[in-house]
């Protein structure tokens, strides 16, 4: 893929642009869980009506996302902003699990209610802030300020993986 | 017939300031990019709602009052945060058509949201047909498609 000249932007492209899509849907439904934004509307419709664009937008996320990593992958490996995108993608995860299991359970107690219960509320919050990591150190992958050939400190070289060259 | 003022613009304060700072540019272009995921919320719930998707049990106009403030909130920060990467490399964009295609379909997209989009949105219900509801919604997702794409193909052209 990195061969061709137009693949790896039109990729990067969709990629970027079913972000919109993706986290923009992500947003609205973690601020109904802030009590920001949709207060009127019941949270199980939120999230019933929302939740298929957004795993559409990630199906494609990650495909897409695959593709440009297989592109460059050992650059992308030892890359801090890659490697701290993929712990916060798991962390990511791992809270939205979090959420599903815990307090959504009874989410019909607390459908109505303008301001749901501090743990949905957490569980909004550390979801945007979360996808904000996320998507910072997506694109910071692009830059090669910490490059494992660029002289850097010890303690990048760890956190990057780095392999020193046989002299 | 531009040039000049595109050339001031990168040899002002700010775009030198920009210009020469290892990080400033990618951290501009992060701000740039976390209005973009609200942006795209924004625009897509509604534009969703007016095709017959996502929020349809809400009515439109509710689905756009609670979308509008998110709307002009995320799209002041991305013109902003857009001017300061455009100072930075002003000269570059007037040479880049994918920049001329994003500006004219932002033009059209901001003309368009805050007069059509909006008073059909906004419009109680029965007074607009659902056919012209999703032409508007159309209209609304290219525009900003087109601003969107045209953003990312700026950063491939030399």
């Amino acid at each position: 893929m990195h061969e061709s000249l137009y693949m790896y932007p039109l990729v990067e492209s969709v990629h970027v642009l079913t972000l919109c899509l993706f986290v923009g849907m992500s947003v609205m439904l973690d601020l109904r869980l802030l009590g920001i934004a949709l207060r009127r509307v019941p949270v199980s419709e939120v999230i019933d009506r929302l939740v298929p664009w957004m795993v559409a937008g990630f199906v494609v996320m990650v495909i897409t996302g695959v593709l440009l990593f297989y592109a460059i992958p050992i650059r992308s490996y030892q890359n801090i902003f890659f490697r701290l995108k993929l712990i916060a993608l798991v962390v990511a995860g791992l809270n939205a699990w979090t959420f599903h299991n815990g307090i959504h359970k009874r989410v019909s107690e607390w459908d109505l209610v303008q301001k749901p219960p501090k743990r949905a509320r957490i569980a909004g919050a550390a979801s945007l802030a979360l996808w904000a990591v996320i998507i910072v150190c997506g694109r910071m992958i692009a830059y090669n300020w910490f490059d494992c050939d660029m002289p850097q400190r010890p303690l990048v070289k760890w956190a990057a993986g780095c392999v020193e060259k046989p002299r | 017939m531009l040039l000049p003022y595109f050339q001031w613009f990168e040899t002002s304060a700010i775009g030198e300031l920009i210009k020469n700072s290892s990080w400033a540019f990618a951290v501009i272009e992060s701000v740039h990019l976390l209005a973009l995921a609200v942006i795209g919320g924004a625009v897509l719930m509604l534009d969703l709602r007016l095709l017959g998707f996502g929020l349809k049990r809400q009515p439109i106009p509710a689905v756009a009052r609670e979308a509008w403030p998110w709307l002009t909130a995320s799209l002041i920060v991305m013109l902003v945060t857009g001017f300061a990467l455009f100072v930075s490399e002003a000269t570059k964009c007037y040479y880049s058509t994918p920049f001329w295609v994003k500006m004219t379909s932002l033009a059209l997209a901001i003309a368009f949201t805050f007069t059509v989009r909006r008073k059909v949105s906004m419009s109680e219900e029965g007074r607009v047909r659902p056919a012209m509801m999703k032409l508007v919604a159309l209209v609304s997702l290219t525009l900003w498609f087109g601003v969107g794409a045209g953003g990312r193909w700026i950063g491939f052209s030399g």
